[in-house]
């Protein structure tokens, strides 16, 4: 569930920049008065590990479905929050910069729907209560699997939120939301499960080890899976966006109710309004937005056709130079 | 799903693609990543319809990758083995938005089709800068201007640590993934309880790692900080390109490029 770059507004994305910021110098100030200089190898490796755990898939039963490791709550257990925070902020950079899952501006969205909830709400307020000192399986299970929920659930909410402010996407509330949470409920709860199975295996082998608590995980469907999802979830949308310009939905109805139903023209109401205002624009006459896609297109060609020579150039240029190999 | 071999494979392409030696990778790193931000600001500041204006700044990732001389498939190949949630979002805005919005040639096009074509096009240009970023700076140089931009040593050093041990373990998870694979048929001991173990022993060994590599970085005086090799100050010329750069993407966003060529166009031919 990365959010993109493409789906969020600079404003949006860089609101979730400022607090991610300061989480991270928050965190990092605390790691520093923790001066426990094992930690800094400790975190690389399990950061690494994150990443190459999600390699190994599994699949989940009744479903057809596979999964694989997602990280956080893990983390968590395993480097207590503010460690857990910073490698998660490593990992989707990481992942933004090599493998274009999110993007730069989306960075501060994604450590905050990914990293932020699970490291920082669900683990101390719900996984440490109730695992407690990690000693009986049956507690650790199910801390894990409600803190997993509760941490996948918040980060799947607030992909809705932040695509919803953004408005760049046109999806009303309630059929999105509807999409999302259950997913992510559901991966939750696989996430947990794992999660405490690695735990407890890790736990009973290296009792030395001092975990007293689980790992997360999150679903990957395969692909035939996805494409059945994903056409049921258009063929779904497209039921409910004939309902949905005759009835508003559950948070535009509910902030109606609240803001004592101020709308404006376009039907929108409370912040979406505001939102909305700042991405709208005074729609072109036709003429010239044809012709300005005639103008983008032409444009675009002559960019390609420039990039190629370039491309020669800069071939040559290394070649000659006996420049590297890696071409 | 891109596997295991694909991502490794991805990853080192693109550290031996930076060391290449072109006017691209000698500019400073720092500018390059102000460089870049800046463009996916600009990029992501237009309304949801923009279309059109948005294609010159293809200009950027094209040329810069050009000059760098990177292999445009790769790059391209990249951008397509996603499957962006974006796309899976932008899907629905044909669905939702049906207000036609204009029309080419009596064909009309409606808001969310628009907006769809728009978020095709965001995806493109900003995941293409951050492939070019990294592809033309390598992840060290990345992270040790970050530290001179002021991101705290604790976070550089676990990016490049995270880096490092990457292409370690993630062999290590493929040994693992493909004796279990050999191992069963179809989906069978692919269950979460094998999984279970199976993760926990791969995190075993990454513990018992991180402990050798502890022991041998305080042998050889570990430092949380990392050792600057760059020049501290930004050379001249990269700061007129910056001030070149920034001035180009400020008049593409304010100055309609794409009418006016258009216009020209239409205008000869009518």
């Amino acid at each position: 569930m990365h959010m993109s770059d493409a789906l969020l507004s600079p404003v949006v994305g860089g609101v979730l920049w400022g607090i991610c910021a300061t989480v991270i110098a928050v965190s990092a100030e605390k790691l520093k008065k923790d001066s426990d200089t094992a930690k800094i190898p400790l975190m690389g490796a399990l950061g690494a590990f994150v990443f190459a755990a999600q390699m190994i898939n599994f699949s989940i039963p009744g479903t057809g479905s596979s999964g694989h490791l997602g990280g956080a709550m893990l983390l968590s257990i395993l480097l207590g929050p503010y460690a857990a925070f910073l490698v998660m902020v490593s990992i989707l950079a990481v992942q933004a910069l090599f493998f274009a899952d999110g993007g730069i501006l989306a960075l501060g969205a994604n450590i905050f729907n990914m990293g932020f909830y699970a490291c920082f709400l669900a683990y101390p307020l719900l996984y440490r209560p109730i695992a407690g000192d990690g000693t009986r399986r049956g507690r650790v299970f199910t801390a894990a699997v409600t803190a997993s929920i509760a941490g996948m659930t918040a980060g799947a909410f607030s992909v809705v939120i932040q695509t919803m402010l953004s408005g760049i996407s046109s999806l009303p509330f309630g059929p999105f939301a509807a999409m999302m949470l259950p997913i992510h409920f559901a991966i939750g709860i696989v996430e947990g499960i794992v999660t405490g199975f690695v735990v407890l295996t890790v736990h009973s082998i290296d009792p030395g080890i001092s975990i007293s608590r689980p790992l997360v995980f999150s679903v990957k469907r395969r692909k035939k899976a996805l494409v059945l999802i994903f056409a049921a979830a258009v063929l779904i949308g497209g039921l409910f966006s004939r309902f949905a310009s005759n009835y508003p939905d559950g948070l535009e109805w509910a902030v109606a109710g609240v803001s004592g139903g101020v709308e404006t023209e376009s039907g929108e109401s409370g912040f979406f309004a505001a939102s909305s205002l700042l991405q709208e624009r005074d729609t072109d006459n036709p003429e010239t937005t044809v012709s300005g896609l005639i103008g983008g297109i032409i444009t675009l060609i002559a960019i390609f056709l420039m990039g190629f020579f370039l491309k020669k150039r800069a071939g040559k240029a290394s070649a000659s130079r006996g420049g590297h190999a890696g071409n | 799903m891109p596997g295991i071999e694909d991502k490794l494979y991805s990853l080192s392409r693109f550290e031996r693609l930076s060391l290449e030696d072109t006017p691209i990778h000698r500019i400073d790193p720092r500018v390059k990543i102000v460089l870049t931000l800046a463009f996916i600001i600009t990029v992501t500041s237009y309304d949801k319809y923009a279309v059109a204006p948005l294609l010159p700044f293809a200009a950027f990732p094209v040329l810069f990758a050009a000059a760098a001389n990177l292999p445009g498939t790769f790059l391209i190949r990249r951008l397509l083995i996603v499957s962006p949630f974006a796309v899976a979002v932008g899907i629905f805005n044909p669905l939702f938005d049906r207000e036609i919005l204009f029309s080419i040639g009596g064909l009309p096009i409606s808001g969310g089709w628009a907006s769809f074509v728009s978020i095709l096009i965001r995806y493109s240009l900003c995941m293409s800068a951050a492939l070019v970023l990294t592809a033309t700076t390598g992840f060290y140089r990345i992270c040790t201007s970050l530290q001179s931009m002021r991101i705290p040593p604790v976070l550089t050093m676990q990016l490049l640590l995270l880096y490092r041990y990457i292409f370690l373990l993630s062999d290590e998870a493929l040994r693992l993934s493909r004796a279990r694979t050999l191992r069963s048929f179809g989906a069978k001991a692919q269950g979460i309880k094998s999984t279970g173990l199976l993760l926990a022993s791969l995190l075993l060994r990454t513990l018992q790692r991180a402990r050798c590599i502890h022991e041998a970085m305080s042998a050889r005086g570990l430092q949380l900080t990392l050792p600057q090799f760059e020049n501290p100050v930004i050379k001249k010329s990269d700061l007129i390109l910056a001030v070149f750069i920034l001035t180009a993407l400020a008049l593409l966003r304010f100055f309609d490029l794409t009418g006016v060529v258009g216009g020209l166009i239409s205008g000869a031919l009518g």
